[in-house]
């Protein structure tokens, strides 16, 4: 029996959530005695790096027309690869792609899916957050196939060291009625849903000509920027930085909120975060509940500072 | 042009979320139930704005039992034609999908628009099941959809941007923030919605996927460690050297 890996790319390289989900499928076939086999689709290099997290093999099918995206055709060749390869479990990660093709996945095989997974599964059963974060869920899946979308930066990364043989693979791929025309990329900025670290603004900041010090910290931690929903719909900020139950949910290993108050919808798609910290000037601002680290102060003097200090590291 | 949307039933966004039965059911109790935010203000006002552009119906699609029958009728307040309800306990994704698929199917509609997940489950999977099932196209996280004639133009979230696809009717598509603004019920709408019609058809023979075993609750944070204003550099000690996040 296999585990079988979608391992993204973007670009002809492997996207960090392809490495995410080889980690969680790696880990997961060690500890059942399974081969991790990942699934890689259109023109790409690298590959062999899957084997750094228990991958023993990668198909590669490398066929140009799978370079644009459409998750109909995607989700009949993992089903072909899953056949092939005798994968009872097919892990994918939770992202703009997982999303899309997972759920088709499921329906083809009839296989029962968990999406955004956040934890190894306990036997059949798998942990996922519910109700925007404010709950965890444990989920049986009944059918003998099985499906798993991971939750980025869900789990630690266990690097093995191995190596994966790289195998060319091809099947047979429907024509469908999805054409895609342009792909236009908002930014060259670190995307918010990869980033490590987050630095995140709110109404508090009064005005979009003050953002200058909030991407100026973003730019010596090496993070990305985000805004609460207000911020985004007055337009100080543009609509992707949104985060919370209505925008983004992003899980970085370090938030700063400064000038967000904390509602209960902004908290929904941050508080998966592994450390947050919070500069309000309000005491009472609800996000010190859920936060690690706060400064009781006035953002346009802590923030300067702030900056200057990390400088200085 | 015959549009069917999605909607589910979803606690209010301020919800306090607790559990009985031994940490396996959702605690309802005083909690206030809504349109899932997503299926609301995008699916269903964008599937709207197309039918007064385009001629056609909207009809509102849910899989559930006669308790949802408020919030059907909130849909059609807002100004869907007409609703159906599959009754049906919403035992999992898939279960949910295949009802939902065969009812669109048997009907033929143009378009099939959902949310991008519930705001409970989280689960971002009935739509494409339901594309899957159907064997149409899916477009998941549209953020703009224009329809001319059989073709629709559909912008779509992905990574660091956006992609525009082009995709043959029928289709299915989950709704992001975009696709249109939130639409307020007016009195008009909301008399209206008690005499339009409110179909509830049997569900279809389907086994389910999948379990809930239970719930639980975050661990509550340890406390917030507070740092003085004047001793900046101390957090970015404590980030550094504690946490070891920077
Ligand atoms: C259905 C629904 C969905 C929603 N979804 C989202 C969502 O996805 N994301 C989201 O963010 N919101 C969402 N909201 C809105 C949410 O309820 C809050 O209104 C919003 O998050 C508040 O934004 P804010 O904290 O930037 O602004 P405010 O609430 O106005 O808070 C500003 C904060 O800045 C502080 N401040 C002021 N001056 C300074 C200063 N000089 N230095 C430091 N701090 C200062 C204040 O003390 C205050 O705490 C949603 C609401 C609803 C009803
Ligand atoms: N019980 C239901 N009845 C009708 N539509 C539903 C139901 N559950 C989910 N949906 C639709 O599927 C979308 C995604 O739901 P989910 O996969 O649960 O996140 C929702 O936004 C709805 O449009």
């Amino acid at each position: 029996m296999s585990i079988l890996i979608y391992a993204d790319s973007n670009n002809g390289t492997l996207t960090k959530n392809a490495f995410e989900a080889a980690n969680y499928g790696g880990q997961l076939a060690k500890s059942t005695g399974k081969n991790a086999v990942a699934l890689v689709l259109g023109s790409a290099s690298g590959l062999e790096e899957l084997g750094n997290y228990g991958i023993t093999k990668v198909l590669h099918f490398a066929d140009a027309g799978l370079d644009s995206f459409d998750p109909q055709k995607i989700s009949a060749v993992v089903a072909e690869a899953a056949k092939s390869e005798g994968a009872d479990t097919i892990i994918f990660a939770h992202d703009y792609t997982g999303k899309s093709v997972a759920p088709r996945l499921s329906a083809k095989l009839d296989a029962g899916l968990v999406s955004g997974a956040i934890a190894l599964p306990n036997g059949n059963t798998v942990k996922k957050a519910v109700f925007s974060g404010k709950a965890f869920a444990e989920i049986e899946i009944t059918t003998a196939t099985k499906i798993i979308s991971v939750l980025p930066n869900a789990l630690d990364k266990v690097v093995t060291g191995g190596s994966a043989e790289v195998v060319s693979f091809s099947c047979e791929i429907p024509s469908t009625g999805l054409k895609v025309k342009e792909v236009r990329k908002e930014s060259t900025e670190l995307s918010l849903t990869e980033a490590d670290i987050v630095v995140s603004a709110g109404r508090g900041l009064k005005g979009p000509e003050n953002w200058g010090m909030i991407e100026e910290l973003a730019k010596v931690l090496g993070a990305a920027t985000a805004c609460s929903r207000p911020v985004a719909d007055i337009g100080w900020r543009p609509h992707h930085e949104h985060v919370g139950q209505t925008g983004l949910a992003i899980r970085p290993n370090l938030y700063f909120a400064i000038g967000i108050s904390g509602a209960i919808q902004h908290l929904a798609g941050v508080n998966g975060s592994k450390v947050i910290v919070v500069i309000n000037t309000d005491a009472e601002a609800p996000f010190f509940k859920a936060a690690d680290y706060g400064i009781v102060g006035d953002a346009f003097e802590v923030v300067p500072k702030l900056i200057e200090a990390i400088k200085s590291l | 042009m015959k549009i069917l949307v999605c909607i589910s039933k979803a606690p209010d966004t301020t919800a306090k979320i607790t559990f009985t039965e031994n940490n396996t059911k959702f605690n309802e109790n005083g909690v206030q139930f809504i349109v899932n935010p997503y299926d609301e203000w995008y699916a269903l006002v964008r599937g709207l704005e197309l039918k007064e552009a385009n001629g056609g119906t909207v009809t509102v699609l849910n899989v559930g039992k006669a308790d949802n029958d408020p919030v059907i009728r909130k849909a059609l307040a807002i100004g869907a034609d007409d609703a159906v309800r599959i009754d049906a306990d919403t035992v999992d994704a898939l279960y949910v999908a295949k009802q939902i698929a065969n009812y669109a199917k048997s009907e033929g509609y143009d378009m099939v628009l959902c949310g991008k997940e519930t705001i409970d489950y989280n689960g971002s999977q009935v739509a494409g099941m339901v594309a899957e099932l159907m064997n149409a196209p899916y477009v998941s996280l549209a953020s703009k959809l224009d329809v001319n004639g059989n073709t629709a133009t559909i912008e779509r979230e992905i990574e660091g941007g956006v992609e525009v696809v082009e995709v043959a009717t029928p289709f299915v598509l989950s709704a992001a923030k975009g696709m249109a603004e939130a639409r307020i019920p007016n009195m008009r709408g909301i008399m209206a919605a008690r005499s339009k019609p409110l179909n509830v058809v049997a569900a279809i023979d389907a086994s389910n996927s999948t379990v809930v075993k239970g719930f639980s609750l975050p661990p509550a944070k340890s406390g917030c460690k507070m740092i003085d204003a004047d001793n900046v550099a101390e957090l970015v000690n404590l980030l550094h050297n504690e946490a070891k996040v920077i």
